[in-house]
C-alpha cells in the first residue's frame, strides 16, 4: 500500500454534509472529495491482528474461576421429556452442576427479532422452562465443568426419553395442512398489478416453469460461542455478534433486568452472514453462569450450531413471464411456498428482487409459508433475494432461449424507468452501464448461443448471466460519539460491529476525510453495546447507518470548534456550513486561507478533548426514492460430458452500488457473496430428514462450501457511480454478490450442456 | 519429556483426552488455532509440529511430547510480521480472520511439502524438476482449508507472492545437496 493522506493536499476540505438524506438536490461533498481516503485500497487496519492470531474471538476472553458448558440435545421433533437422568453426567469428574428445566432459573422468552426495535431472538419459545420439545436438536440440559473435556463426556452420560407427538416434519404434509401468506417488513408478501395469469395467455411468447432450492447453513467458520459472568445483577456477555444492542436489550428483557446492566462486546467475529444474533446458547450460558456463580464460557460445537441456530429455509418457487415478440415482458409471476417454523417469522422472501427488477405491465407475487415442526429458520445473506433471483433470473434466461434474443440484451431491454411496482424515482440505477462494460470485459460476444456446442475434450463449456440486486437499507438508530483530542486524534464510537466487512477501516477513511485528518489519527470503536446507537450489521445497511451517524457527530463536533473557536480565530463568524476539515482543523470552504488547527483552537480555549454524540436523522430517503444495489453477474462453467462434474472457471461480477469507499477490502465484499454464491449454486444443502425433522449433515464434512480448488479467480468491477442521496454516495455491498450468482451459474450450465436444472443444487446428478 | 511451543516448553496436561488445540488455547492461552470444527473438516486449527502441518483438534497433546510445535503466534520475529503474515495483509487473504491463523500455518506446512517434492493429486510429473507452485497448486493443496468470507482469492495470491519466489523445488533441492 501506498502511503495515502489527504493532510496537506490544498483544495481537499470537505464541507459538511447536510445533516438529513434523500431530500432535495444536496449531495454528501464527500462525493466530489476525489483526493482523499475514501475510495482508496487501505489495508484492513485490523489485519496485522488477525494475521498473528491475536484478535480476540468471544470463545477467548480468559476469566479467572472460568467453567465450560457442554449441552445434550432432544432427539424428536415435538412432544414432552419423559425422563431425564442426569445423576451419572453430575457425578462425572469436574462437573459444577447440570442444568435442564427443572432447575434452571426462571426466564422469559427471548424477543423475537424484527418483533420490536432492539429484539434479537431466533425464536420465542421457552428456554429450558418446561418439558415441552419444539424442534428436534433442540437443547434439553446443560452441563457445566471445570474442564471442555470434562463438559463434554459427561453431557454424553446426560440420558433423556421422550414421549412423541405427532409432528409436521415433511413439507408436503405441511402444505397439505394449508398455507397462508408470508409477511414481511411488516406487509404481506404478495402482490397483484392487473391479471397475470390472462396475460401470460395472451403473449406470443412465454415460459412457466418450478424451481426449488434447498435449506442452506451460514456455516460461519466461527461457531457461535459466548463467555459469560454476573457482577450481582450485572451482565457481562463478550458474544460473537452482529447485534450487540439489540442483544444486551433482549437478554436483559429475558433475565428481567434492566438494560443498562447487559454489557454486551463483540469486538471480533468470526462470520456472521446473518447467524450471529441472539440464539438459545447465550440465554443458556447466562442462566448456568446465575445457578453456579462463576463465569461460564459457551461454544457450541460445529454439530451444535446445526442443532441450535436456523439457516435459509427451504423454497418452492414457480416463475411464468410473458412477452411481446420483441422480449418485452407483458407478465412476470412468481409465486410458491417456503417452510417455517412456528416459532420465528421469516418466510424466506424470494419475491423481492422481483418486485423492482424489470418493467412489465402485469405482476403476480406471492409467497405462501407452510409451517412446520422444525429448528427456527433465520435470515441468510441476502434473504429473499439469493434464492428468488435464482428463480427468476433462470426463467429470464430460458425466456430468452425461446426469443433467440441475447440474455445481456433481454435484461436491458426490460430495464424500467422508474420502480415497476411501486412508481417511486431510481435514486441510482445505473444497471444497464455495468451490463455493458461487463459484457466487454468478459468477453460476451464470443458465446455461442446454441447450447452444448463448445467442448474441449470430454468439457462441455458454456457462458451465462444473470442481475443481481439488493435493496439499499438504513434502518432507525444510528448514533456515534466522536471524541476530538487537543493533539489532533479523533476517536468514533458507534455500537457497530466488524466481522470482516472492513467497517472499521472503511469508516477511518471516511472519518478521516471529513475531518482533515491522516488515516493514523482516526480510530474507529465498535462492537460494544456501552457504544451509542442500536446498528445491526444486517440488511447491508451498516455503512449507511454508520455515514449518517458520523455526519449527525460532526456537525456537532464542528459547531463547538467554532464556538470554542470564537472572534480571536481566523474562523471567526462561520458557521458550520461554511467550513470544512482540513489538513489538522477547520477551514473556510470559500477562502483556504482562513484556518486554524484543532490544535490551537483546543490549546487556546483550554480544552484537552471535546466529545459529541448525535443521534442519525430518519431514513427520508427511503420514503422518497427507490433505492438498490446492483450487479450484472457472469459466468463460465465447464462441464465433464463423462462425470457430470461441473467446474466454475472464470466469474465476473460487474457492479453498480454507488461509491465504494474502500477498493480492496470491497472487492473481498464482492467476492466473498459471489464465493457463497458458487456453493449455493452447485453444492451447499442442509439435508433435512422428513421423518423426524433432524438435520442429517451437521458438519463441515457433510455439508459442503466452497473449498479453494472450488473456486477461480474472481474478476469484479464496479462503476462508482456515487447515489446522491446516500451518505458517501454509497449502497451496501454485503449481500449482492450472492444475489444472481446461482442462476448464472445454471445458465452458464444451460449454454454449456442444453440441460436446464431448476433445482438447487447443481450437483452432477442431476446432468447425467 | 515436555512439549516445546513457539520456543518455550510446556506441561504436558494430565487428562489423555485434551487435543493439542485445547492444549494451547485453554491452557496456554495461545488462542490462535482456531477451533472451528473440533473434527478435522475445516483446518482453522492447522498448526507445525516439527515443520509438518497438522490438525491440532485431531491431535492429542501427549502425542506431542518432545516435539517442536510451532503456532500463527511464533511466527513474527524481531524484524516484524513473516513475509507470508505481510503479504495476506497486503492480498486481504481474510475478512473475519477466523481462518487465518490456519490458512497461514497450512500454506508454510504445504511449502515445505512441495519443496520436499511431495507431489499433489494435479502434479502432473512429478518426476520434473522444473514443476511450478502455480495458483492451481495451490489451491489443491491449500483445499483443507476451509474460509467462509471467501478469501479464497486473496490467499492464494499471498502465498504465490511468498512462496513462488521461495518455494522452487529444484533450488532447495540443489540446497540441500
Amino acid at each position: 500500500m501506498s502511503a495515502v493522506s489527504n493532510a496537506g493536499h490544498p483544495g481537499t476540505a470537505v464541507g459538511l454534509a447536510a445533516n438529513q438524506w434523500g431530500q432535495g438536490d444536496n449531495p454528501d461533498p464527500l462525493i466530489r472529495h476525489k483526493h482523499g481516503l475514501v475510495g482508496t485500497s487501505v489495508s484492513r487496519i485490523d489485519g496485522p491482528l488477525k494475521v498473528q492470531g491475536k484478535a480476540t474471538f468471544a470463545a477467548e476472553f480468559v476469566k479467572e474461576g472460568l467453567t465450560y458448558a457442554a449441552l445434550a440435545f432432544s432427539t424428536i421433533a415435538k412432544g414432552r421429556i419423559e425422563t431425564l437422568d442426569t445423576s451419572a453426567a453430575e457425578a462425572a469428574p469436574g462437573v459444577v452442576l447440570v442444568m435442564t428445566y427443572k432447575n434452571a432459573p426462571r426466564m422469559k422468552p427471548m424477543p423475537l427479532f424484527m418483533t420490536a426495535e432492539k429484539a434479537a431472538g431466533g425464536d420465542n419459545l421457552p428456554i429450558m422452562q418446561d418439558d415441552r420439545v419444539h424442534w428436534n436438536g433442540q437443547p434439553i440440559a446443560l452441563v457445566l465443568a471445570e474442564t471442555q473435556e470434562q463438559a463434554d463426556f459427561a453431557s454424553s452420560l446426560v440420558h433423556a426419553t421422550f414421549k412423541a407427538e405427532p409432528s409436521v416434519t415433511n413439507f408436503k404434509e405441511a402444505k397439505r395442512r394449508g398455507t397462508k401468506t408470508g409477511e414481511f417488513g411488516g406487509g404481506p408478501l404478495k402482490l397483484e398489478i392487473g391479471d397475470a395469469e390472462a396475460a401470460l395467455t395472451q403473449v406470443p411468447v412465454s415460459i412457466d416453469a418450478q424451481y426449488s432450492t434447498p435449506r442452506h447453513s451460514h456455516n460461519a467458520i466461527e461457531p457461535h460461542a459466548a463467555t459469560v459472568a454476573w457482577d450481582g445483577d450485572a451482565l457481562l456477555v463478550h458474544d460473537a455478534s452482529q447485534a450487540v444492542v439489540h442483544t444486551a436489550w433482549s437478554l436483559s428483557s429475558v433475565f428481567g433486568i434492566d438494560e443498562s446492566q447487559v454489557h454486551v462486546t463483540s469486538p471480533y467475529v468470526g462470520g456472521g452472514f446473518g447467524s450471529k444474533t441472539l440464539w438459545q446458547h447465550q440465554v443458556l450460558g447466562a442462566a448456568a453462569s446465575k445457578l453456579a456463580g462463576r463465569p461460564v464460557r459457551i461454544t457450541l460445537s460445529r454439530e451444535g450450531v446445526y442443532r441450535m441456530v436456523g439457516g435459509r429455509s427451504q423454497t418452492e418457487q414457480r416463475v411464468a413471464l410473458g412477452a411481446d415478440k420483441d422480449g418485452r415482458l407483458k407478465a412476470i409471476i412468481h409465486t410458491g411456498v417456503v417452510a417455517m417454523s412456528h416459532q420465528n417469522a421469516l418466510p424466506e422472501p424470494f419475491i423481492l428482487a422481483t418486485r423492482g427488477a424489470y418493467a412489465a405491465d402485469a405482476f403476480k407475487l406471492h409467497v405462501e409459508v407452510a409451517q412446520m415442526d422444525m429448528l427456527a429458520n433465520t435470515f441468510m445473506r441476502a434473504p429473499g433475494e439469493a434464492v428468488g433471483t435464482f428463480g427468476l433470473e433462470c426463467a429470464l434466461d430460458e425466456l430468452a432461449d425461446k426469443l433467440g434474443i441475447d440474455p445481456v440484451e433481454i435484461r436491458i431491454l426490460n430495464e424500467p424507468d422508474k420502480h415497476p411496482t411501486e412508481g417511486k424515482p431510481f435514486s441510482s440505477r445505473n444497471i444497464v452501464e455495468a451490463w455493458r462494460t461487463g459484457a466487454q470485459r468478459f468477453g460476451w460476444a464470443k458465446r455461442n448461443a446454441k447450447p452444448g456446442s463448445v467442448r474441449q475434450g470430454e468439457w462441455l463449456i458454456g457462458m451465462g448471466c444473470a442481475t443481481g440486486t439488493y435493496p439499499y437499507y438504513r434502518m432507525p438508530g444510528g448514533a456515534a460519539r466522536i471524541t476530538l483530542r487537543k493533539d489532533g486524534h479523533a476517536r468514533v464510537e458507534i455500537a457497530a460491529h466488524e466481522m470482516g466487512m472492513g467497517t472499521a477501516t472503511a469508516h477511518s477513511q471516511v472519518t478521516a476525510d471529513r475531518l482533515g485528518l491522516p488515516l493514523d489519527q482516526v480510530t474507529f470503536g465498535y462492537g460494544d453495546s456501552k457504544m451509542p446507537g442500536a446498528v445491526l450489521a444486517g440488511g447491508s445497511q451498516q455503512s449507511a447507518s454508520i455515514g449518517a451517524a458520523i455526519v449527525a457527530a460532526q456537525h456537532a463536533l464542528f459547531a463547538q470548534l467554532l464556538i470554542l473557536a470564537g472572534n480571536a480565530s481566523p474562523l471567526a463568524g462561520l458557521r458550520p456550513e461554511e467550513v470544512g476539515g482540513f489538513n489538522g482543523g477547520l477551514v473556510a470552504l470559500a477562502d483556504l486561507a482562513r484556518s486554524e488547527s484543532y490544535a490551537s483552537i483546543m490549546g487556546r480555549a483550554g480544552r484537552d478533548e471535546i466529545v459529541v454524540q448525535e443521534d442519525a436523522p430518519p431514513p427520508m430517503e427511503l420514503q422518497n426514492w427507490s433505492m438498490h444495489s446492483y450487479g450484472a453477474m457472469f459466468c463460465e462453467a465447464r462441464v465433464n460430458a463423462v462425470t457430470g462434474e461441473t467446474r466454475i472457471s472464470r466469474f465476473l461480477g460487474s457492479f453498480d452500488c454507488g461509491r465504494i469507499l474502500n477498493a480492496k477490502t470491497a472487492a473481498s465484499q464482492f467476492r466473498g457473496g459471489i464465493i457463497m454464491g458458487l456453493g449455493l449454486a452447485l453444492m451447499e444443502e442442509t439435508q433435512f430428514d422428513e421423518r423426524n425433522g433432524r438435520i442429517m449433515n451437521p458438519s463441515l464434512a457433510e455439508y459442503h462450501v466452497p473449498a479453494h480448488m472450488d473456486v477461480p479467480e474472481i474478476d469484479v468491477i464496479w462503476n462508482d457511480i456515487p447515489d446522491p442521496h446516500t451518505p458517501m454516495g454509497a449502497h451496501g455491498i454485503g449481500e449482492i454478490g450472492i444475489t444472481g450468482t446461482a442462476a448464472a451459474v445454471a445458465n452458464a450450465v444451460f449454454n454449456a450442456t442444453g440441460k436446464r436444472v431448476r433445482d438447487l443444487p447443481l450437483t452432477l446428478d442431476k446432468l447425467m | 519429556m515436555p512439549i516445546t511451543v513457539n520456543g518455550n516448553e510446556a506441561e504436558l496436561p494430565h487428562d489423555p483426552r485434551v487435543s493439542l488445540l485445547d492444549l494451547l488455547r485453554e491452557d496456554l492461552h495461545l488462542f490462535g488455532a482456531k477451533k472451528g470444527c473440533n473434527q478435522g473438516a475445516c483446518g482453522a486449527c492447522t498448526v507445525l509440529v516439527d515443520g509438518q502441518r497438522v490438525l491440532s483438534c485431531l491431535t492429542l497433546a501427549v502425542q506431542c511430547e518432545g516435539r517442536h510445535v510451532m503456532t500463527v503466534e511464533g511466527l513474527a520475529g524481531d524484524n516484524g510480521l513473516h513475509p507470508l503474515q505481510k503479504a495476506f495483509i497486503e492480498h486481504d487473504g481474510f475478512q473475519c480472520g477466523f481462518c487465518t491463523p490456519g490458512q497461514i500455518c497450512s500454506a508454510l506446512g504445504m511449502a515445505a511439502e512441495f519443496d520436499r517434492g511431495v507431489p499433489s493429486v494435479i502434479t502432473e510429473d512429478f518426476d520434473d524438476d522444473g514443476v511450478a507452485l502455480t495458483p492451481e497448486e495451490i489451491r489443491e493443496r491449500m483445499s483443507g482449508n476451509l474460509c467462509r468470507c471467501g478469501a479464497h482469492n486473496g490467499i492464494v495470491a499471498a502465498i504465490a507472492e511468498v512462496h513462488a519466489i521461495q518455494g522452487d523445488r529444484t533450488d532447495s533441492r540443489e540446497a540441500a545437496a
